[in-house]
């Protein structure tokens, strides 16, 4: 028990009960803006009043459903493209001296130094009708016309995949730089030339290596708001803008809440996912 | 030096032929030359950093030799990587795949040969039977002790049918009695297969124990190939006898130099001692005589002449010196007297416990004479 639990009780599991509560009740024009769950009187409990309505709006509103949709579709393409453009990076870090080594260590971590949001609007700057990108090609005479780039899905990949390539790399490293080499030299005695050996003895020793990468990844791309915010379509939100402009702009801290659990209780799965593979990782080391 | 076994007319299988390597400024394998027969068991015997295992890696094909060549059956290995080599290695760590199953670890060399399923189980089946490792198919190497893991390595370099296996270090990471046993289920199942072995190990024990030849290496050169008797009875030179087993070492000076008897005086030992033999080698100021410890006989009493235990050639005095029990080790099979003699030189005798009772036995401090057969020592010049 101690201090650990008590601190996920006061700074999470309270907090999430919270959330949960406002879901079940109804909106009020009012502060706090809803109404209480319980109705007292004269000290005693008379009624509970729980409003299931915020969850079904949750699945009958065309809103929700493909907010839900596109958001996991979004965060799945990304970890695909972080990890076949992370893995490869990964690969050569670990297979490099130890001095090389640590410098490119270095310079993945390096972004995380500067603020998330300057990095994002760098982006804008870019990927806009009249930026960097479009302005290069045209003057080399590759485009006439610029690409559109910025509000697009394709911006909302980049802006995924760049921020959150290191998340896949870190993971990755840690587990391919402990691999045993010799067990490459023992494949190749074996018969098998090196595709085949990363094949069958790298990549599956790889794979709990793989999976925390990408669930690290896709895990925080389902919820993410500025990217999307800054960079994507604004014909198709992602949740996480959902839940915000629910909170903010109409006011409705039930709906909002409603979507908050569960998306939480959709991303319950591969965090459950996360943490038994990491246990299955920590008691391999033993 | 012939590195060829006498009556031999056939062909090598194993070819080494001024063999370098160099790392840098290093040079690791230094002009190397070796046949192996087929069906030998031939060890490669030497310390750390004498180059065994840089010339095991080059037989593999981990390293590229800087310049010589390596033929294996008559072909030339020069341009052939390590997966299309008829050679197989069981890497001293075992290297065991450790996501894989002992079935499926014993398989993987006979998938890359694109055999058939049921062609792979049958064979896979036949070789762990051999190795006595039938029950484990479905265990992971985690699963399994040190010396069933190398049994599981050892199959799956077998089970190729390679023409030559490549074993470094093989018994290093087992226990004593493991030890014992499992070098002689090798030679056993190399009797059975008729494979090619070439061993490296550190150990001259293994190496005495499992050779049919070996060579000792030193420096990166290969200082004497024989047969393990050769090597510890004939040492080519001073290096190769205090590295096999144990040994004195006389300095001393030719007195009398004849075709079937040498007579050199030592200062170290304190004396003259008698070889019947003559040396074959280039005569020589300094000479040294190396005498093994299982040699020697030790006795309360000087050795009355002619009493068998050297030759009546032998002058009153020569191949006997006195002197004090200084230490013994008591190995139960038999006992290790440290001797110190009157010139100071501490003598090595290792003597079989014939007696049962502690009292009959020399004990410390005690002053005692060495004495040894005039065909014992062996001259040695470098």
């Amino acid at each position: 028990m101690g201090i650990p639990m008590l601190w996920l009780i006061v700074l999470f599991l309270i907090p999430f009960i919270i959330v949960f509560k406002i879901s079940f009740s109804e909106v009020r024009l009012a502060m706090p803006p809803y109404a209480p769950l319980f109705e007292w009187l004269n000290g005693k409990l008379v009624a509970v009043k729980l409003n299931f309505g915020n969850y079904s709006y949750l699945f009958t509103d065309a809103l929700y459903v493909s907010s839900y949709l596109y958001s996991l579709k979004v965060a799945a393409v990304s970890t695909v493209m972080c990890l076949l453009l992370g893995y490869p990076m990964a690969y050569a870090i670990a297979r490099s001296n130890p001095t090389t080594r640590t410098v490119l260590l270095m310079l993945i971590v390096l972004p995380f130094w500067t603020s998330f949001l300057l990095r994002v609007y760098a982006w804008i700057g870019l990927l806009k009708t009249n930026g960097v990108i479009n302005n290069v090609l045209m003057s080399m005479g590759i485009i006439h016309e610029p690409i559109t780039m910025l509000q697009t899905d394709f911006a909302v990949y980049v802006g995924i995949v760049y921020s959150y390539l290191p998340f896949m790399i870190l993971p990755l490293y840690s587990n391919l730089e402990k691999h045993d080499l010799t067990l490459i030299e023992a494949a190749a005695d074996l018969g098998a030339g090196p595709f085949t050996a990363f094949r069958r003895v790298t990549l599956p020793q790889s794979l709990p290596g793989i999976i925390a990468g990408s669930l690290l990844v896709f895990i925080p791309a389902v919820g993410e708001y500025v990217i999307p915010s800054l960079l994507g379509r604004t014909d198709q939100l992602m949740i996480g803008r959902v839940l915000s402009d629910e909170f903010f702009e109409n006011r409705d801290w039930p709906v909002a809440s409603a979507v908050a659990i569960f998306m939480l209780g959709l991303l319950v799965v591969p965090m459950m996912l996360f943490q038994h593979f990491e246990k299955r990782t920590i008691e391999a080391r033993k | 030096m012939s590195t060829q076994p006498p009556g031999q007319a056939q062909a090598p299988y194993l070819r080494i032929e001024n063999v370098t390597k160099r790392f840098g400024d290093f040079i690791a394998v230094n002009d190397v030359s070796l046949h192996v027969q087929r069906g030998e068991i031939f060890c490669l015997l030497g310390g750390s950093g004498s180059g065994k295992t840089t010339l095991l890696r080059m037989l593999a094909g981990f390293e590229t030799p800087s310049s010589g060549k390596i033929f294996i059956d008559g072909q030339d290995m020069s341009e052939i990587a390590p997966y299309d080599r008829p050679v197989n290695m069981m890497f001293q760590s075992y290297a065991l795949f450790p996501h894989m199953t002992v079935e499926k670890n014993v398989a993987f060399g006979l998938e890359q040969e694109r055999l058939g399923r049921q062609e792979i189980k049958r064979r896979v089946g036949e070789i762990l039977e051999i190795v006595k490792m039938s029950q484990f198919t479905a265990r992971k190497p985690h699963q399994l002790s040190g010396g069933q893991r190398q049994r599981v390595a050892l199959a799956r370099a077998l089970v190729k049918r390679p023409k030559l296996l490549l074993l470094d270090e093989p018994l290093a990471a087992l226990d004593r009695k493991l030890r014992e046993h499992t070098q002689f289920e090798l030679i056993n199942i190399q009797e059975q297969l008729g494979v090619t072995f070439v061993v490296v190990t550190h150990d001259q024990e293994e190496a005495m124990t499992l050779s049919s030849r070996m060579g000792v290496m030193n420096h990166g050169q290969i200082v004497q190939v024989g047969t393990p008797t050769d090597i510890y009875e004939f040492p080519a030179t001073r290096f190769v006898a205090d590295f096999i087993g144990s040994v004195n070492m006389f300095e001393g000076k030719l007195i009398e130099d004849e075709p079937d008897f040498v007579r050199i005086r030592s200062e170290e030992l304190g004396g003259v001692i008698y070889v019947s033999h003559g040396i074959s080698s280039a005569p020589a100021a300094t000479v040294w005589v190396a005498v093994r410890p299982e040699k020697i006989n030790i006795s309360r009493r000087p050795p009355t002449p002619g009493s068998g235990v050297h030759q009546p050639e032998a002058g009153a005095g020569e191949n006997v010196v006195r002197g004090t029990v200084k230490e013994i080790a008591y190995m139960g099979d038999m006992s290790i007297y440290l001797v110190q003699a009157e010139s100071g030189k501490t003598i090595r005798v290792t003597i079989p416990n014939v007696a049962r009772h502690m009292e009959d036995r020399i004990t410390w401090d005690e002053t005692v004479y060495l004495s040894w057969h005039a065909e014992s020592p062996v001259v040695l010049t470098r």
